[in-house]
């Protein structure tokens, strides 16, 4: 197991989640593409050394590398990439609802808070 | 058998792309998603009882050794549980042709296919029986999930859309990282080949794997520390959306994990997560507590009632587990007729809301009915069969000595009564405020509506009457489970 490889997926995580803990949601999508990469890389390293391509009758048996997490890793490539179009869809649909794409609060739970505090002021929330 | 399961997972698919090709022809279109949720269902029941007389059938997708393919296992455990699942989704999908034309509807063209596509991937996820394959039923059920949760694209919509997604996400990604700790740990994504290798793993690697996928799956399950998307992205859905997902989504994660972490031996993990399982009934109920609208109360309620079935999975016996079993067959109807009689409410009042409505009881007897007996059943109060299925998880409990999470489970459950009377009161006794609402659905739409709530309450029922039959086959499957040896030799000959 290389170390860089798990360097890769360490330093990708990080600034992944870090991404995915902005407001808006375009950082937000970034940090799920690199989560994502992240994800790749960990699998591919999950298959042990690499070796040559896994194609019968071109490649000794011995000399592959693992096919297995390669078709896996196919399937979580494809799955990514769908939820990435996804998350931009949604980040514009917020943008054309409120000109902006920043994830909102639940006005339900504010109202809810602000009785808890405040029992004998009239609420009035939607401030947000 | 191939047959059967092929039924369930591939006809959903068909039907989807079938009613999207006749997208604008709406007679074709339902004839196509009724076709395919009803014929699903109907092979599921076929299963339960071919599974329940001649025992686990595999089917190796493509003749693949179960290292490298896709292995399906239709295990006790399995047939259990997919006709409840199917059934509902099949009896939603009437609720929601009744429901069209009025402003709660979900839009017709979009919601039958996507439908059509989370049935097939909770059969595949209740089917599965390698952990990658598990991930991307996760995601066929996730993918359909969030758009169906935000195909309206209203701003509630699409606010709690983003944290459902964003979390949901987060959640499939640390799945992928678990599955390659796994295969790098054992060298197989296999659940039968992973039950016998996991257990001989060190500790350390043994348990930093349950515990990670305690995470995962706990996320989807909405467990104590990680459920706080549900309660928010849950009410802003069209009613019959709501359904399904608290009806089957949560249901789906408690299911991976009674399989996984039984089969996988994660006994030691059992005291920390019957706390868990405490805390997320005691903090799941006392927000419902908090809430006045119909729609959220019973939302926190998922979470809630998610405990239950959690506590049974933390004593890691036959007894605890078989009640596990029992809790989800009788929960998923629960949570979905309820839910549907919300989406009634909200027909008949012209909101969800507690301060708008009143006087419901007098005006529609029989839909106070059919919201009195699921509620009571959720309460856990006798003749119903959320009394048998609590009496088993508590009973299991008290037989391993866990006082405090048994306390918790009582008090949980007279908290719940408390929050159903409250909905009682405010919706069906008093009297209903003064306002604007918006016209309800036509006649025929309406007794659609009825007829399939009835439905559902009468399968509710009928839990409740063949209770002692499903206990004992809920006890089988837990054998089962706790004894991995015939998984394994089911899978492997």
């Amino acid at each position: 197991m290389s170390a860089a490889l798990l360097l890769a997926v360490g330093g990708l995580t990080a600034v992944g989640l870090y991404l995915l803990t902005g407001r808006s949601l375009s950082r937000i999508v970034l940090g799920y593409s690199l989560l994502g990469h992240a994800t790749v890389v960990a699998l591919i390293t999950a298959g042990g050394p690499a070796g040559w391509p896994p194609i019968a009758g071109r490649t000794a048996p011995e000399d592959m590398s693992n096919p297995l997490p390669q078709a896996l890793t196919l399937t979580a490539i494809v799955i990514s990439f769908g939820l990435t179009l996804f998350l931009l869809a949604l980040a514009r649909r917020q943008r054309s609802l409120s000109g902006d794409d920043l994830v909102e609060d639940d006005l339900e739970d504010r109202r809810i808070a602000a009785v808890q505090s405040a029992p004998t002021e009239p609420d009035d929330s939607g401030a947000t | 058998m191939t047959g059967l399961i092929s039924v369930a997972i591939v006809g959903p698919l068909v039907a989807a792309a079938c009613s999207l090709a006749m997208r604008s022809r709406p007679l074709g279109r339902d004839i196509a998603v009724v076709a395919g949720l009803g014929s699903a269902a109907l092979a599921s029941h076929i299963m339960l009882v071919a599974v329940a007389r001649d025992g686990t059938h595999t089917v190796a997708v493509g003749g693949w050794a179960p290292e490298l393919g896709i292995v399906l296992v239709a295990d006790l455990f399995a047939a259990l549980i997919l006709p409840v699942a199917l059934t509902i989704i099949f009896v939603v999908e009437i609720f929601a042709i009744g429901q069209r034309r009025t402003v709660w509807a979900a839009n017709p063209q979009l919601s039958g296919p996507l439908l059509c596509v989370l049935t097939s991937g909770v059969s595949l996820a209740f089917l599965t029986g390698d952990l990658f394959t598990l991930f991307v039923a996760f995601e066929l059920i996730l993918v359909s999930s969030y758009v169906l949760l935000t195909h309206q694209g209203n701003q509630s919509q699409i606010r709690a859309g983003m944290t459902y997604v964003v979390m949901n996400l987060l959640a499939s990604t640390l799945f992928l990282f678990g599955v390659a700790f796994v295969y790098t740990a054992t060298g197989t994504v296999n659940m039968a080949l992973l039950a016998e290798r996991i257990p001989q793993l060190e500790t350390g690697v043994r348990l930093g794997i349950g515990a990670w996928f305690l995470v995962v799956f706990g996320t989807k399950a909405a467990v104590f520390p990680l459920f706080s998307w549900l309660p928010d992205s849950y009410p802003t859905a069209p009613t019959t959306i709501t359904a399904v997902f608290a009806g089957l989504l949560t249901k789906v994660g408690i299911y991976s994990m009674i399989r996984f972490h039984n089969l996988m031996g994660m006994d030691d993990l059992g005291p920390i997560m019957l706390l868990v399982a405490a805390l997320t009934m005691v903090i799941g109920v006392l927000g419902a507590l908090a809430q006045s609208d119909v729609k959220r109360i019973l939302s926190f309620h998922v979470i809630s009632q998610i405990g239950y079935m959690f506590m049974g999975l933390s004593l890691f016996t036959v007894a605890g587990t078989a009640g596990a079993i029992l809790f989800l067959i009788h929960h998923m109807p629960v949570k979905a007729v309820l839910f549907l009689v919300g989406g009634l409410i909200e027909n008949h009042e012209g909101s969800s809301s507690l301060d708008r409505s009143g006087g419901l009881a007098g005006r529609e007897p029989l839909v106070a009915v059919m919201f009195a007996v699921p509620a009571l059943s959720l309460a856990g109060i006798p003749p119903f069969s959320g009394f048998v299925a609590k009496l088993a998880v508590i009973s299991a409990a008290i037989d391993q000595g866990a006082t405090v999470v048994v306390v918790a489970a009582l008090v949980a459950g007279g908290l719940t009564l408390l929050s159903m009377a409250k909905i009682w009161n405010s919706v069906f006794w008093g009297r209903r405020a003064d306002g604007p609402r918006p016209s309800p659905a036509p006649r025929r739409g309406r007794r659609t509506m009825h007829a399939a709530t009835a439905l559902a309450v009468a399968g509710t029922l009928t839990v409740s009457l063949f209770a002692g039959t499903l206990l004992d086959l809920s006890t089988e499957a837990a054998e089962d489970l706790r004894s991995p040896a015939s998984y394994i030799e089911a899978v492997q000959p």
